[in-house]
């Protein structure tokens, strides 16, 4: 199910899964208490092929009924009332449901004492705060499939970048890559700072078809991605693509020319939304001119930045453009695999390796 | 009602309930509110919020790229990264001396435009109302519902709804008409974002020194077409809100007293004027008055300042009840301003944060929010200043100041007239709105409306403006600069929800210290040094409660209605956390409660 990424081609249409059961009825525990911005959240209020009203309304055929639970959009008034389903999940007593985490997932393990970096809802008897670890904890292993939304949850993101005294890092690095849920799925990886709101829509879909045994399992790549959302690299689906075969580039930003040379990454970073738009078709980056910073990839921020600088090796493939060919594709692969990896200090162990120092001024 | 029979006719002996929400729904971020319930004189005698979520952008942002802060600070929120992107690259531009191109600064204003009217209809319509709407109101006061059924909606000529709980079941969740569209209408409006800045929530087209947008004809007009089909929209939602809140003062006496506090707001000023901002500190003042809402500290309804330079060296970031060091025994970074003004220690530009995890304690340190305060010289006090959910004191700011006078948008002194133009089914219409007499929850939440009307009004003059200067040729985005080895800069900005400033300081061209205080600290805060609660704590605190059940299905929808007025969003406390509610424990305690009384 696993193939490698970067500029290959997207596998065909996977093989059919063997015909089962299919779930009628799921919920859908979504969880913002990561290190995030809640982004994710707000971002996929904006999807409109599908809406989220039409899937929790029931408006899409082929899916099983979708019971959501998320903090933003819930009618509840919060406190215990919300919470509900989630003590019932923990308590194994609540239906098949897909946990939807967002944000990145602190280390825990490098506080002594009763400290918390980020925590959701109080333990009922003792009245303290439950960490996220506490939820994920729990809730993890007996979700019929789990999801990360955005790439502080797929792979730490911003908040995991280097200097941050949180230790925080991606769920796959929390519950290791080897997880698989209930319904024998790895973490599903939904990356992009925000995620792209039909992206994710389209995952959840297609999730959610899988779980009504309509579908069979998304294609994921070896960093757990859709396949056919993130299979292709920015550079393929930009507009400004043809500056860039004629080496002609933008020297600052405002240039309608390709903006490798003022710091878009586009070339090595797997992501569709050039092509795409933002939603509804409107907006996205080098598209419209902003630089692709790489928000979607395992090794955002720190393998990007400083974000408005070429990136090193551009100037190479932007001389050599003219005999352009494998040599390039090889160097381009080279790098796409580099910023394909997260930085090594994002892990669950006792020491924070990110490189913040308290006393860093003296 | 029987809150305020029980008020006149003496108090009875407290029945004190502890009660909390946490986490808090409908809010963006990690909020929980703990307060304690006499439920015998309906009222909140004590109130504590807290933020479980740390982050630290000022910890990992130092050594980094001074370029890059705008992009990293935008992560700070997921519903106005682009406002932290604008101020970021506001004290940027300070920082490197470079003034982006006219163009630029108006394909800014019309994101933030853009931002404004999306996220305070989402907010207000999708998230606010639901504690107004027909089901919760039946399930926390069904004798107004019923009320409500028998009222006839006076705007009804405008909205189109025959009576007042017609309005509130629009509002249903998910399933009410006005629910619906306005979620359609923050997909419209987040196009014309996304027209202007690429992407939303996280902008891509936003560089300090300008912009990297295309401009051209389709740009705006694209932009344009969109905010005409909303337009209607606004006026109604203005219409109906007007409605169903002076309903609410109608149909419970004493209403007013619900989430009000002494009137201390600021507002940071929004919309830069392109012909008069260089970004000079040492002109601060000049083009901050000129901004299209004007900056301004407002207490007891006085204006106390309008100079943003003022503002800057009154900001005091205070400990007490937070899990951090202190960092006072530190060297300063900053010890003078450009003018040679002193900054003091407890200033955003010297402020170093060291994060202390801890047990949460609500005798001791219970949050990871701390306790922005403005230092007042004429009073010698640390204000805790709210931002009144964001337009509450745009407003109130803009129409004391009188400054703003523009073909759309005019203040008065008392007040602030919009005009907006003919749409699909209304006629040409202007809005005025007052300044209220009070700062409470209702009018929080009524000035949101009025202020989506009011960047509507000031994007059609940026789009003229725009589109003017694209027909003369002039389409120059973004001005080169170099990042100088040693500098320090300040942006003022609005984010949705009020106040948003960014403190930076360059050393080796480096960031040595990056400070971001957005409205939430300031809202959310917990109670500082000197014991002065935060704006939440201090406007729940001493509410009375008017839900009609007892403490048993008790479900606090005063006390909501009352932290989510301030448009509550949590990611931007830090730097923030909170969230959960149920009875935790009865405690009779007479003599606590006549303390308060
Ligand atoms: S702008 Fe970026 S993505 Fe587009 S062609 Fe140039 S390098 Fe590739
Ligand atoms: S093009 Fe680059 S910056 Fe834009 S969304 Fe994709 S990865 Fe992120």
């Amino acid at each position: 199910m696993t193939t490698q990424s970067g500029t290959t081609e997207v596998s065909g249409e996977p093989s059919r899964g063997e015909a089962r059961e299919g779930i009628d009825e799921i919920h859908i525990l979504w969880i913002s208490e990561g290190m995030s911005c809640d982004g994710d959240t707000v971002s996929l209020t904006a999807a409109d092929q599908p809406s989220i009203e039409d899937v929790v309304l029931g408006l899409i055929p082929g899916l099983p009924k979708v019971n959501l639970v998320n903090k933003v959009l819930s009618p509840s008034l919060g406190g215990e009332d919300f919470l509900a389903p989630y003590r019932a999940a923990a308590r194994g007593e609540l239906g098949p449901f897909i946990l939807v985490i967002e944000g990145s997932i602190p280390n825990q393990n490098i506080i002594d004492g009763d400290g918390y970096w980020t925590s959701f809802g109080n333990d009922p008897e003792t009245g303290e705060p439950q960490t996220l670890n506490h939820w994920i904890d729990e809730l993890a292993p007996r979700a019929w499939a789990v999801v990360a939304a955005g790439t502080c949850a797929t792979y730490g993101g911003i908040h995991a970048m280097a200097g941050n005294p949180t230790g925080c890092m991606g769920l796959a690095d929390y519950l290791g890559w080897e997880f698989t849920s209930q319904a024998g799925l790895p973490v599903v990886n939904v990356p992009g700072c925000p995620i792209q709101p039909e992206n994710f829509m389209e995952t959840l879909i297609w999730v959610l078809q899988h779980a009504a045994g309509t579908a069979p399992p998304p294609p994921l790549d070896h960093m757990l991605r859709p396949q056919w959302l993130f299979g292709k690299t920015v550079h393929e689906g930009c507009d400004r693509g043809s500056y860039y075969e004629q080496a002609d580039f933008g020297l600052d930003y405002n240039s309608p020319k390709c903006l490798v040379k003022t710091g878009c990454w586009g070339p090595v970073v797997n992501c569709n939304v050039p092509k795409r738009g933002w939603m509804a078709g409107i907006g996205g980056c080098p598209n419209v001119g902003g630089i692709c910073i790489g928000c979607t990839m395992p090794g955002f921020p720190d393998a990007f930045m400083p974000f408005m600088d070429e990136p090193p090796g551009g100037t190479l493939s932007s001389m050599v453009i003219k005999p352009y060919g494998a040599v390039i594709r090889r160097l381009r692969g080279l790098t796409n695999d580099m910023v394909n990896h997260e930085p090594k200090w994002r892990h669950n162990k006792r020491k924070l390796t990110s490189g913040f120092d308290p006393r860093w001024r003296s | 009602m029987t809150t305020t029979d029980a008020r006149s006719t003496g108090r009875k002996p407290a029945q004190i309930v502890d009660m909390s929400w946490d986490p808090i729904t409908r809010i963006i971020g990690n909020l929980g509110i703990y307060t304690k319930i006499d439920f015998a004189n309906r009222e909140v005698v004590e109130c504590h919020s807290t933020s479980s979520l740390f982050r630290g952008y000022s910890v990992f942002m130092k050594g980094k790229d001074p370029r890059d802060a705008g992009f990293i600070t935008s992560r700070i929120c997921g519903i106005c990264g682009d406002n932290h992107t604008t101020c970021s690259n506001y004290a940027q531009q300070m920082a490197y001396g470079v003034k982006p191109p006219k163009l630029a600064e108006h394909i800014t204003n019309l994101g933030e435009a853009a931002e404004y009217m999306f996220d305070h209809t989402i907010f207000q319509d999708n998230l606010v109302f639901v504690d107004f709407c027909e089901a919760m109101v039946k399930a926390t006061n069904p004798g107004v519902l019923a009320r409500a059924e028998r009222t006839d909606a006076p705007r009804g000529d405008i909205h189109g709804y025959r009576t007042i709980a017609d309005i509130m079941k629009a509002f249903n969740p998910f399933e009410g008409e006005v629910y619906k569209e306005a979620l359609k209408v923050s997909r419209v409006t987040r196009e014309m974002f996304c027209l202007m800045e690429g992407r939303h929530v996280h902008p891509s087209t936003l560089y300090p020194g300008g912009v990297g947008t295309m401009p051209q004809p389709n740009t705006f007009t694209d932009y344009l077409s969109r905010l005409m089909r909303v337009i209607d929209f606004v006026k109604k939602a203005v219409a109906m809100n007007d409605d169903v809140f002076d309903f609410f003062y109608e149909a419970l006496p004493g209403y007013e007293e619900v989430g009000k506090r002494r009137i201390l707001l600021g507002c940071w000023g929004a919309w830069q004027n392109p012909d008069v901002v260089d970004y000079r500190y040492e002109n601060m003042n000049r083009w901050g008055k000129a901004m299209y809402v004007t900056p301004g500290i407002v207490v007891d309804g006085k204006l106390v300042t309008n100079n943003l330079i003022d503002i800057n060296l009154g900001l005091r970031v205070m400990l007490g009840s937070s899990f951090y060091e202190d960092w006072v025994n530190e060297d300063p970074f900053v010890t003078h301003d450009p003018l040679g003004n002193p900054v003091d220690m407890r200033h955003p530009w010297n402020q170093t944060t060291v994060p202390v995890p801890q047990k949460r304690d609500f005798d001791g340190n219970y949050s990871w929010v701390m306790s922005p305060r403005w230092y007042h010289p004429e009073s010698g006090q640390h204000l805790a200043l709210d931002t009144g959910g964001g337009p509450l004191a745009r407003l109130w700011s803009t129409a004391l100041s009188g400054l703003v006078d523009t073909p759309y948008v005019k203040a008065t002194g008392n007040s602030v007239r919009i005009s907006l133009p003919k749409g699909e089914s209304l006629p040409e219409t202007t809005l005025e709105w007052h300044i209220p007499k009070w700062s409470n929850t209702i009018e929080r939440d009524r000035a949101r409306p009025y202020f989506v009307a009011y960047a509507a009004a000031m994007a059609l003059q940026f789009l003229e403006e725009a589109m003017g200067m694209l027909r003369d040729g002039d389409t120059k985005v973004f001005e080169n600069f170099e990042v100088p080895d040693d500098a320090i800069g300040c942006g003022f900005h609005e984010a949705v929800r009020g106040v948003l400033s960014h403190h930076l300081v360059i050393r080796d061209k480096k960031i040595a210290n990056y400070h971001p205080y957005p409205p939430t600290p300031w809202n959310a805060s917990p109670r500082d040094i000197y014991g002065t609660p935060g704006p939440y704590e201090d406007a729940v605190q001493g509410q009375p409660i008017f839900e009609e059940n007892g403490p048993d299905d008790f479900k606090g929808v005063d006390i909501m209605r009352t932290v989510r007025s301030f448009d509550p969003c949590l990611p931007c406390g830090v730097h923030m956390y909170m969230g959960k509610g149920k009875t935790l424990s009865t405690v009779h305690s007479p003599t606590y409660g006549a303390n308060h009384g």
